[in-house]
């Protein structure tokens, strides 16, 4: 295939991905909003970013006045899958990729596009995995300007409503693994259960737990779990390619 | 701290994530519980932002909760990323015009 029909096919497939890029962006724009950036930033952010839980977890800083090294983790933490996806692309380059494509490629990864890019067989090719950056990524960029700007003059159950979209992409993305593996579903509801038992909205709040912030127990939480997963149920050999 | 200073953070640090592997990396990670780990990080990061987080995000908690509940049935049942949102998103809708 050659570099443009590669190209083509990307944008072509990038199109449903953007548009429920738009949608989920929609209600990262709302909480842009209350860390206090407007259209252009938000736009802008998000173009650099397409990162989802990423770039929630990094406005949730802004909010809790996080300092330099929390934000640092949080970020580290909550985008570390991303690396596990370029490790994983890293086997699949052609011998001949230069070192400037790999790069040019590994940063496009999203979950979805990591999906699209390692679903074709044989060898990545960089230009279809443009493509589909070229569209979805403007789409990701300007979902979140429109609920930057809209989640204003929106009515307030509205907005309720619309923030509540990012979740259910997190919750698309937990639960199809959880059901095929049993380790996975373990994972999930420990992280469900651990994670309200150390919050605020615990009805019996742990003395002094309660009181670390979100980022803070997104951390440790995210550390000890997967340990502890890790050591009583370590992956197979071979291991899953997507994770 | 300034809010670009988060903003730059965040994006120098997710950029670094993606390259590093594909720059470095250029075998395959033999340690077993390295491989392990990484690979119930994402679903575990993930799990515990979601909740309770989402019970605070809407106005009554209730239809967090619910939201939650029925977007898990629906992605049980093998539906999308869009399908699920769109759903969530409803029920919240729905139910706090009811309560």
């Amino acid at each position: 295939m050659n570099k443009k029909q590669a190209f083509l096919n990307g944008l072509r497939d990038g199109i449903p991905i953007g548009l429920g890029y738009y949608a989920v962006a929609f209600s990262l724009g709302i909480i842009a909003r209350k860390a206090g950036l407007n259209a252009v930033e938000g736009f802008f952010n998000s173009i650099l970013s397409r990162a989802s839980a990423g770039e929630y977890a990094g406005l949730t800083m802004i909010l809790t006045h996080a300092t330099v090294v929390e934000t640092f983790l949080v970020s580290f933490i909550t985008n570390a899958r991303y690396m596990l996806m370029t490790t994983a692309l890293s086997q699949r380059f052609s011998p001949d990729t230069s070192v400037f494509k790999r790069i040019a490629v590994a940063f496009c990864m999203t979950d979805e596009i990591f999906g699209a890019t390692i679903a074709r067989p044989g060898y990545v090719i960089p230009q279809y995995t443009y493509g589909l950056t070229a569209i979805a990524g403007p789409l990701w960029g300007l979902g979140t300007a429109s609920g930057i700007i809209a989640g204003g003059i929106m009515p307030a159950r509205a907005v309720s409503a619309l923030s509540v979209a990012l979740y259910g992409m997190f919750i698309a993305i937990i639960i199809p693994p959880a059901r095929r593996e049993r380790p996975v579903l373990i994972c999930v509801i420990v992280s469900f259960l651990l994670s309200y038992l150390c919050s605020d909205s615990c009805a019996l709040p742990i003395p002094y737990v309660h009181e670390i912030s979100a980022g803070t127990r997104t951390i440790i939480l995210t550390v000890l779990i997967s340990a502890v997963a890790a050591l009583v149920a370590p992956v197979k050999e071979e291991g899953p390619e997507h994770a | 701290m300034h809010k670009y200073i988060y903003l730059l953070i965040v994006i120098v640090t997710i950029a670094l994530i993606r390259i590093l592997p594909v720059t470095l990396i250029r075998r395959k990670i033999d340690n077993r519980f390295i491989r392990s780990f990484l690979y119930y990080v994402p679903y575990v990061t993930l799990a515990v932002m979601t909740f309770p987080a989402i019970m605070e995000a809407t106005g009554s908690p209730l239809a967090g909760a619910a939201a939650l509940v029925l977007g898990i049935v629906a992605a049980w049942f093998g539906l999308g990323l869009f399908p699920v949102s769109i759903i969530c998103c409803l029920v919240v809708f729905v139910l706090e015009f009811i309560l």
